[in-house]
């Protein structure tokens, strides 16, 4: 390959992995998206402080708000623990989103059912419902791949736009409200299949347990259990994986299954929480957004938390700038997007170090 | 040390150049000679009417993170010579020739071809000059045809179908006959080099660099090839032969050069030093073997018995196997010897259970049938695996020691219960294995890719032999590792072995093999030869084998159809 | 037959290959960037911001060439972006291609918030007179869009890159084994970053078809995941760019069956016939998956690993 200009900085590979950059670089990601938003907002003829100000401090600065956060982070921590699983293994379950609507229509069909009832176990019967839908959803991509080695990237991607088709289908059809004025939605649940608030004036929820729980159990699995650790060695090294006897199709299966039962959880979690009833859009991309914040998380459930939580600001920021400023919402999705860009970007100084200078004389004479 | 070559060169190669010379020599002092030429001729004059040099190289230095690769190493070759560079794995060979053919830069040095300076900066440009190289790892590619590939790797450019009658015509010229219109996956490795080899005479070069070319032949190839060196040497190419195989260093090279950890350490005739001393100048130390190979316990019962195994391959080019047969008893070593890609792959594939046989009863392990099951189930019946791929399939590259302790010994050191790791206990197993083994690292917590390959080979052994495995099948033990490391291998594999168990190795190595293994068979596309005692079998008769003339090498040991 | 029949027929035909365009465009891009060994899975998002880009700049300047040149140039700014992430920082190239369709449609809402509810003056037909006229090919063969025809052209010369022309084999070769490229000389990630930018001005265009000429207007998200048929198609394909188109027609038909169906009043709920596309999808894919041997023997065989210089 041609010689590059000595002032070019050069790739060194680093000898091991950095770990302190590890922990780096999301923060180092983080303030460049600030920086690069900061710049995006004045070429728009913003006051960029002000903006950065109203983005990411002021849906801060009320209870409510502080609320709004822990049920926007809710659903994404419950996915992204879920696919960070996957991940690890180099399952690449894209498809959290239809998972988590086929929670919420298991989930939600529990409560319709029993919508006449009143019981302490309407709730139960609907989370594990809801995480039985997941799952079943995130079957079929495993299935295909393992037994006719279809992407599970492309089928579990088809399959979200199929199961919000179908949801848009029960709640124009059989599943509308029958008072609501031909609008596609369904009953509102009964108070027996709404998750309890959990802090008086927001709209804070049981949910946020549910996260709590995955969040420790996640990191359990990956830290202590060997599955954990058949995980890992598959998604690093397959043909050490098959050289120790790990199973390709197990950690397939695995993966979909843990992940689908999570975002079905989030999905029931949704519409038994904030929503309260079937609309033909449960999430506003919590599934997709969910993959960002798994990797933001370094596909490790205490930094996922964070990251969630990070997310979820960036949902609100989204929110305050728009009231506030007459912004696009879709500003939310710029911030995601170059989050995830400036982090897989400076992935690179885990592994390599940047050498300025003159790299290498030439051998010339 | 120049001055040793230079008058090595006076006696050796260059008479035949000195006479071509002097024609041109005379014809241009008759014309208006420029300075430059004068003070050329004037250089001539004082070293004996020498050329220049077909290549200079002047205090070439190269570090890598982490690795001075080579330290200021100086080199000359002459036009029509053979010249060997000999040193251990990591000495910094490679490195120097990638330089020279311009894949690598420097980082300080000279060099000049033809007595005059030239930066090479890329591969193109080395071939422009008439340098050609043939890689240890080809630089081929699988899913094209021979001439495609060879398009690639030459400068001209020109119709496929005028170059393939060109491939057909150098390659017959030379004694290395090639269909052109074949796809390389479906060529043998020794057809496989035969391509890179006409890709670089097509270009006419001037000097040729050949990268460990008989590590992938069978001894007949290797004889082949030689002659083809031989010739090209006569014809008034130069060649930069790089090996560790001293004694066809001694039958080819007219002069070796030595490099140890980066340094050049001596330079000599290998015809008037034995393989001895020059093994001695590689490694720097008196060279230690493994003591004798002749197994000195009786042979016991059989731990691996194949029969009739017949599988297809998993690999898009890869080779089926066919009717394989095969025991290997307690207290012996048997070696499976052959050119890489006939099989060995889907062999150990086959035998550690990562590909599973359809008939349960092919494959038998202490006396159980295992055909249909999996590593961890085989692993639990005494078996010990070490694959060829240390980095990638014995070890995971980016995890510590102590994990990839883990990795194979889960079952047999019960590392895990109820589904969780006892970290204590995988930590101390891996610092047994780093004791036991004197595996050199800065400990468990060292990410398997940060050691260097021989020392990752002992972790592997070390291992799978504290698991004490009834039945260790280990590929190509020592392959890429140095001296020491390899003769380490060599006898924990001897002393494994003397304790009762059985041990199964394919290696490439005829060496290797004749110096552990009690018992030798061959595998040829797919095929396995019957097993014969090393002690009566030839490397002429393992050669004919590996070259798949099964028959005629069984008529020779007369026990065909045993 | 009756001539309404043929016509009606034609009609039908000209709306799958228009509906095929699209799909065709962006399989052919990315068809080329897995020749090199890239894995791309950022198609989605270059769709949608080259077809926003071509939206704003039809609607800026009045011109739909401009309109066209701006999506290519989108796409090619979304394909640099990945392929200097994914080449020269060594990213993974699926977290890489996932980003950069979340970034797609993100960046494409917002810059497109503005122009939603605009019209464009949709894109003309050829029109050859007499020739446009007559039954059944009249309109096959002589009266489509200009980017019917593009497209038809871009598949011959792809297919002639690749069997035919010594850069083609260069890139193949890079695919093939990029280390081994590299030892006998080819910058391979120029190449590669070559094959990346072609693709991404190819999804450009694709989604500038959208925008301008089959919807024609602006809404978000609005490649409804044509980006992603685009990619199982190169499977489909088995990386062959005739067969690529011959996929993109197959779904156009369907798509267009779907319409036509519901348009009859057929009583099928919307919401089933709209699952068809996604639903083929998947089974074509593991119809072609299910031999993977033959997904192994024609796949680039480095597709989407890293590839570092020195090691």
């Amino acid at each position: 390959m041609a010689h590059k200009p000595s002032f070019m900085p050069r790739l060194e590979p680093r000898g091991h992995a950095s770990p302190s950059m590890v922990y780096l670089t999301p923060l180092l990601a983080l303030v460049v998206t600030l920086l690069a938003g900061g710049l995006l907002f004045q070429v728009l003829g913003f006051n960029a402080p002000e903006a950065l100000y109203t983005f990411f401090i002021s849906p801060l600065t009320t209870a409510y708000g502080l609320g709004e956060l822990v049920v926007k982070a809710t659903p994404l921590a419950l996915c992204a623990i879920g696919l960070a699983l996957g991940f690890r293994g180099n399952v690449w379950n894209i498809g959290a989103e239809g998972q988590l609507t086929f929670g919420a229509i298991f989930g939600g069909g529990v409560a319709l059912a029993c919508y006449d009832m009143e019981g302490w176990w309407i709730l139960p019967l609907m989370v594990v419902a809801g995480m039985v839908g997941g799952m079943l959803w995130g079957a079929i991509p495993a299935f295909l791949k393992t037994r006719f080695h279809a992407s599970e990237i492309l089928v579990s991607l088809m399959l979200t736009y199929v199961a919000t088709l179908i949801l848009s289908l029960l709640v124009h059809g059989p599943w509308r409200d029958p008072e609501g004025f031909n609008f596609p939605e369904s009953r509102i649940f009964s108070d027996s299949a709404l998750l309890p608030v959990l802090l008086a004036e927001t709209r804070l929820h049981f949910g946020a347990l549910f996260a709590l729980a995955a969040v420790v159990g996640g990191w359990f699995i990956i830290a202590r259990t060997f599955v954990g650790f058949q995980i890992k060695v598959m998604g690093l090294t397959p043909a050490a994986g098959g050289y120790a006897g790990f199973s390709q199709r197990k950690v397939v299966w695995l993966s979909f299954l843990v992940s689908g039962a999570l975002a079905g959880l989030a999905g029931v979690s949704e519409v038994a929480g904030p929503i309260g009833q079937l609309q033909p859009t449960v999430s506003p991309g919590y599934g997709f957004t969910a993959i960002i914040v798994a990797f933001l998380g370094r596909l490790h459930p205490v930094g996922i938390l964070l990251a969630a939580l990070l997310m979820a600001l960036s949902y609100l920021g989204g929110e305050a700038v728009q009231i506030g400023m007459g912004l696009p919402l879709a500003v939310t999705g710029v911030f995601q997007g170059m989050l995830l860009f400036f982090l897989l970007a400076s992935d690179v100084l885990i592994r390599y170090r940047v050498r300025f200078g003159r790299p290498q004389q030439e051998a010339k004479a | 040390m120049q001055a040793v070559f230079y008058f090595s060169h006076v006696t050796t190669a260059s008479c035949d150049a000195c006479r071509q010379g002097s024609p041109s020599f005379s014809e241009k002092s008759r014309g208006g000679v420029r300075f430059f030429d004068l003070c050329r001729r004037f250089q001539r004059v004082q070293t004996d009417q020498l050329p220049p040099p077909r290549l200079q190289l002047r205090r070439i230095d190269k570090r890598f993170p982490g690795c001075h690769a080579n330290k200021a190493v100086s080199l000359t070759l002459q036009p029509g010579e053979i010249h060997a560079l000999l040193g251990e794995n990591g000495a910094g060979k490679s490195t120097l020739v990638k330089i020279v053919y311009g894949v690598q830069q420097a980082d300080s040095g000279e060099i000049l071809w033809d007595g005059q300076p030239v930066h090479i900066g890329s591969p193109a440009q080395a071939r422009a000059l008439g340098i050609g190289m043939v890689f240890q790892h080809f630089s081929l590619f699988e899913s094209l045809t021979v001439t495609e590939n060879i398009a690639l790797g030459i400068n001209a450019r020109e119709p496929l179908e005028d170059l393939a009658t060109r491939i057909a015509e150098v390659s017959q010229r030379y004694g290395l006959p090639l269909d052109p219109q074949r796809h390389v996956h479906d060529l043998s490795v020794g057809e496989r080099q035969r391509v890179e080899i006409t890709r670089c005479l097509l270009q006419n070069p001037r000097l040729l660099i050949m990268d460990e070319p008989t590590s992938v032949l069978t001894p007949q190839e290797a004889d082949t090839l030689f002659e083809t060196l031989r010739r090209l040497r006569d014809e008034g190419c130069t060649i930069l032969y790089i090996s560790h195989k001293l004694e066809e260093i001694r039958a080819l090279c007219s002069q070796a050069t030595v490099l140890r950890a980066g340094d050049v350490v001596g330079s000599c005739d290998p015809r008037e030093n034995s393989a001895r001393a020059l093994a001695q100048m590689m490694i720097g130390t008196e060279l230690k073997t493994a003591r004798s190979s002749i197994s000195g316990t009786r042979r016991g019962e059989a731990r691996l018995q194949v029969t009739n195994l017949s599988l297809g391959s998993l690999q898009p080019f890869g080779v089926d196997l066919k009717d394989i047969s095969l025991s290997v008893h307690s207290g012996e070593i048997v070696g499976i010897a052959g050119v890489a890609g006939n099989g060995q792959n889907e062999l150990m594939a086959a035998l550690s259970g990562e590909h599973r046989s359809a008939d349960h009863d092919a494959i038998h392990i202490n006396g159980q049938p295992v055909g249909r099951l999996g590593p961890k189930r085989r692993r639990d019946l005494g078996m010990g695996f070490v694959p060829e791929e240390r980095l990638g399939r014995g070890a995971v590259p980016d995890l510590s020691l102590a994990d990839n302790a883990l990795l194979s010994g889960y079952g047999r050191q019960a590392l895990v219960s109820r589904g969780l790791i006892s970290f204590r206990k995988v930590n101390a197993y891996a610092d047994r294995i780093i004791q036991a083994f004197n595996v050199r690292t800065h400990g468990r917590r060292a990410e398997a890719r940060s050691l260097s390959g021989g020392n990752l080979q002992k972790f592997i052994i070390g291992r799978e032999i504290l698991q004490k495995p009834k039945l260790l099948i280990c590929a190509q033990p020592t392959w890429g590792v140095d001296a020491g490391a390899a003769a380490q291998i060599h006898q924990a594999l001897l002393d494994l072995r003397d304790q009762g168990a059985a041990v199964l190795v394919v290696s490439q190595d005829l060496d290797e093999l004749f110096t552990i293994a009690d018992r030798i068979a061959v595998m040829c596309h797919g095929r396995l030869s019957s097993l014969r005692a090393a002690r009566e079998t030839t490397v002429e008769q393992v050669g004919l084998l590996m070259g798949g003339l099964f028959d005629s090498a069984d008529e020779w040991e007369d026990d065909h159809g045993a | 037959m009756s001539i309404e029949l043929l016509d009606a027929t034609a009609l039908l035909l000209v709306a799958m290959m228009r509906a095929a365009v699209p799909l065709a465009l962006a399989a052919l891009g990315e068809l080329v960037t897995e020749k090199s060994g890239v894995l791309n899975l950022g198609v989605e998002g270059m769709m949608l911001t080259g077809a926003v880009a071509a939206f704003a700049a039809t609607v800026s300047t009045g011109s739909m060439t401009f309109g066209l040149l701006a999506a290519m140039l989108a796409g090619m700014a979304m394909a640099l972006l990945f392929g200097f992430l994914t080449l020269y920082l060594l990213t993974n190239q699926v977290a890489t291609g996932l980003a950069l369709t979340i970034f797609g449609i993100g960046l494409s809402a917002f810059v497109g918030q503005g122009f939603v509810g605009q019209t464009v003056e949709p894109m003309a037909a050829v029109s050859l007179g007499a020739l446009s006229q007559i039954p059944l090919i009249g309109k096959l063969v002589f009266g489509q869009d200009p980017m019917v025809y593009l497209t038809l052209a871009l598949t011959g010369v792809i297919w002639w890159f690749f069997a035919r022309a010594r850069a083609g084999l260069v890139v193949r070769a890079v695919g093939e084994s990029p280390h081994a490229a590299h030892a006998i000389g080819y910058p391979v990630r120029l190449i590669r970053l070559g094959a990346v930018l072609f693709g991404g001005a190819c999804c450009g265009l694709a989604g500038a078809y959208l925008s301008l000429v089959y919807t024609p207007m602006w809404v978000e998200g609005m490649t409804a995941g044509r980006g992603w048929i685009a990619l199982a198609l190169v499977v489909f394909a088995t990386w062959r760019p005739w067969r690529a188109l011959l996929g993109a027609w197959l779904f156009g038909g369907i798509t267009i069956i779907q319409l036509h169906v519901q348009g009859m009043g057929v009583d099928l709920p919307s919401q089933v016939l709209s699952m068809l596309p996604y639903l083929a999808t998947i089974v074509v894919l593991v119809l072609i998956s299910r031999d993977s041997t033959r997904i192994r023997l024609n796949a680039p065989a480095s597709i989407g690993k890293v590839f570092h210089p020195e090691g």
